[in-house]
């Protein structure tokens, strides 16, 4: 049984390049239990012998407040159940920026297990003139120290090869502390020795000075729910006792440890001394120029979204191509009817659809992992901060608003660098309100058949593209104001800060990228082989039954008669053809679905839908690109359609109530896309919110209010472009 | 009594102390905003807020409300 060291650092400082270079291939993904934090761990094998390396999040300091940070003490702490025993700890460092990395080192030190210091950006250091000495710094540290670059693997062998002796060996110097923050916190673990029957655990010295330094945090919250309110004055009385003259107790161990930190570099660094801009300065002077850095950043935004928009095109022509086509083979292989329909009407097409957004999922989170692993991704936030302010948030929640355009399945995924829960909640809530590729289709067909082709300024604006603009704006336009609302009631709470690193710009590595894209795909396609599945498959269900014999035996009836009539050649093709549309369309209008949409139609009423596309907007609840097959089915097509389709254009225009009125106009058309605009009609994202909150009260609450706001919003819509003038 | 945010870029001044008592001001601890660091204002975002500081070898961002909290000397 091999012994688990667990790898630790502040974050930008190359771990996960370093985590890979170890374990190569032999590594595995999850997530902790109950919380949304990535758990990976790998074996670093060399010769017979082997290490089990556990990659540790991120974080500046052991004081828990976020879901990271709470992970990670308690890994080290021996405090989760799933996760082995920490024997050693493998510290990786920046050798660029050493003072700051070495505040941590001194906390992770003083646990008091067998360490070593990985010195990685060794290439970046010398190219800095940071002179480092190796052996200095060991005996001040009382650790090995391996200098590396994990990017050009430089020194990893050495590495290894500590790695593999860790366990046997020593731990590091200790940080001399203020005096009586030890004595307090020896004084309140003893206090927790006498509940330990509550506690179910003896609490070590260190995790008692954790608690009197950091105020609210995680630790203190938990001991004060196993020990009740009042045990809160006992943590105030030893946090009195350790405090000297008034000054904060968090102040006193930092400044205590930057201390400690500048006796070890001035034994072992030297740096130079004059301050030279060093490249990452000089690429910051453009990107975060007040003019320039601005004009990039909206630049590479178009990029992306252009990336997204068109060019992933081809590639989902090609699987809903590929799918298609596949969908067609295996149902000419079974015979026609109920098990044909299933497979070719439910699970190709349903879960087809899904799999188109496949390469749009794989290219966003390919240009979000390059903007992560370079180090843009703070300055995006930089700029942003003060933009999104003004709704509550920070500027962190913008790549995920962004991304949310293409997909907010990615968008919610990409909340994960959102260090605030609140803030992240907030941001996963209103990221399905910006408008998603899938809308797209719904926009294009109501455009082209509804709003004139005007343009107006002499040609310049066409109106058709303003009404697309239109409702593109429609989504931030109610984000905004809801993120404020949510950020003053569920989510109220104290600013949170925004006190980010801005790391060193460096050449994102391909592994390491590479490992995000295909991580992020392969999760994707879980979900779609899952519950994705199994709604479709219900909703095809609930479209087909009861299936009536008597509607078979009709158009059965019809079929004969024409096949013996006088009419030849194409004229007959068409008119089987029709048959079989309108026999398609009256299954469908007597299914369950169909039966639920006619009971449904006068809640619809003040939107001005009839039973039709009232069903089919309640059919696409899966996942609303569903809408432009249903409505082609509905209106008596095939199920086949594609939203460029004319024939679709021209039934939806010469579409009628009973009465004979038009069914269509701009009011109604108007209508649609405002509800398709801000309802939550996606499942995988109300499974992603599940996944990523961890509750099923999160989705549901997207659920309610963007569906009740879809409703509002599109009866208003209606109501109000009826009143105009614009409804007859 | 002068405070961080209300540095011009390319000032610089020593740490006197962090006022209050929380996360925010711990946060700021552990990045090596502490009493006697020197501290160097590189530049405000476009729309003035956040600004970037260089502090013990690399840069970091906050808020002028919190960098408020850092009472300097220049």
């Amino acid at each position: 049984m091999s012994q688990t060291v667990a790898l630790v650092g502040n974050p930008n400082v190359g771990k996960t390049a370093v985590f890979n270079a170890l374990t190569g291939l032999h590594q595995h993904t999850g997530n902790y239990a109950g919380v949304t934090v990535e758990r990976k761990h790998g074996t670093v094998r060399q010769g017979g012998a082997s290490v089990d390396l556990i990659d540790l999040p991120g974080a500046y300091s052991l004081s828990a407040r976020s879901p990271d940070e709470i992970i990670l003490a308690d890994v080290l702490l021996g405090l989760r159940e799933d996760a082995a025993p920490v024997m050693g700890l493998l510290i990786v460092v920046d050798a660029s920026n050493l003072e700051r990395n070495l505040f941590f080192v001194s906390q992770l030190l003083d646990l008091d297990k067998p360490s070593i210091i990985a010195l990685n950006m060794m290439d970046i250091a010398r190219r800095r003139n940071i002179a480092i000495r190796t052996e200095a710094l060991e005996a001040a540290l009382g650790v090995p120290v391996v200098p590396l670059c994990a990017r050009t693997g430089e020194g990893i062998a050495e590495l290894k090869t500590a790695l593999l002796g860790l366990c046997s060996g020593q731990a590091g110097a200790q940080t001399p502390l203020p005096q009586r923050h030890e004595a307090a916190a020896k004084a309140l673990a003893a206090v927790l020795e006498t509940h330990r029957h509550v506690l179910g655990r003896v609490v070590p010295a260190i995790e008692a000075l954790r608690i009197l330094v950091d105020r609210e945090s995680y630790a203190e919250k938990r001991l004060i729910g196993r020990l009740g309110a009042d045990f809160q004055d006992t943590i105030e009385r030893y946090r009195e006792e350790a405090r000297s003259n008034g000054k904060s107790l968090a102040a006193e161990e930092s400044r205590a440890r930057y201390a400690w930190v500048q006796s070890v570099m001035a034994d072992a660094v030297e740096r130079p001394s004059t301050r030279t801009k060093s490249r990452s300065e000089r690429i910051d002077n453009l990107l975060t120029h007040r003019f320039f850095g601005t004009l990039f950043f909206v630049g590479l935004m178009l990029l992306i979204f252009q990336t997204i928009y068109s060019w992933a095109g081809p590639l989902m022509d090609l699987v809903d191509g590929g799918i298609g086509s596949l969908g067609e083979r295996v149902g000419g292989l079974l015979p026609g009817g109920m098990l044909q329909s299933l497979v070719v009407d439910g699970i190709f097409a349903g879960v087809g659809g899904v799999l188109v957004f496949l390469p749009q999922i794989l290219l966003l989170s390919l240009f979000i992992a390059l903007l992560e692993d370079c180090g843009y991704m703070s300055r995006a936030a930089f700029l942003m901060d003060r933009l999104l302010g003004w709704c509550g948030l920070s500027g962190q929640s913008f790549i995920p608003m962004l991304s949310s355009f293409a997909c907010a399945v990615p968008g919610i995924l990409a909340t994960r660098t959102i260090n605030n829960r609140r803030d992240r909640f907030t941001t996963i809530l209103v990221a399905p309100l910006m408008s998603c590729s899938a809308r797209l289709p719904v926009y294009l067909i109501m455009i082209a058949a509804f709003i004139p082709e005007h343009s107006i300024l002499g040609g310049l604006i066409g109106i058709q593209a303003m009404a697309l603009f239109l409702m593109y704006s429609v989504g931030v336009l109610v984000a905004v104001p809801t993120a404020w609302i949510l950020k003053k009631t569920l989510f109220k709470g104290p600013k949170p800060p925004f006190i980010l690193e801005m790391p060193s710009y460096k050449v994102p590595q391909a592994m390491t990228v590479g490992r995000k894209v295909y991580y992020e795909g392969k999760e994707f396609l879980s979900r779609a082989g899952t519950l994705i599945f199994a709604v479709t498959i219900l909703v095809w269900a609930l479209a087909y039954f009861p299936h009536s014999s008597t509607i078979a035996g009709q158009y059965e009836a019809e079929r004969t008669q024409l096949l013996q009539s006088s009419v030849e050649g194409e004229a007959r093709e068409l008119a089987l053809a029709d048959v079989n549309d309108r026999e398609n369309g009256a299954y469908l209008r007597y299914s369950f679905l169909g039966q639920f949409g006619n009971f449904v139609e006068p809640v619809f009423h003040p939107l001005g839908w009839d039973w039709r596309i009232a069903t089919a907007t309640i059919a696409s609840f899966p996942a609303r690109e569903i809408i432009v097959a249903t409505l082609g089915t509905l209106f008596n097509l095939g199920s086949d359609e594609d939203e460029a389709s004319l024939t679709l254009l021209e039934t939806l225009k010469a579409a009628t109530w009973p009465d004979g009125r038009p069914l269509f106009n701009i009011a109604v058309a108007f209508s649609i896309m405002v509800f398709f605009a801000l309802c939550a009609q996606c499942s995988a994202t109300l499974i992603t919110i599940k996944r990523e909150t961890g509750q099923w009260r999160w989705p549901v609450l997207t659920f309610v209010y963007m569906t009740g706001l879809a409703y509002v919003c599109a009866c208003i819509t209606y109501q109000t472009l009826h009143f105009a003038g614009l409804g007859g | 009594m002068i405070t961080l945010d209300s540095f011009k870029p390319h000032e610089s001044g020593k740490v006197l102390r962090i006022q209050g008592d929380g996360a925010i001001q711990q946060r700021l601890l552990e990045m090596g905003v502490v009493d006697g660091a020197d501290v160097e204002v590189v530049r405000f975002a476009p729309l003035g807020d956040p600004m970037e500081i260089f502090v013990r070898g690399f840069h970091l961002t906050l808020r002028k409300s919190e960098a408020a909290l850092v009472e300097m000397q220049r």
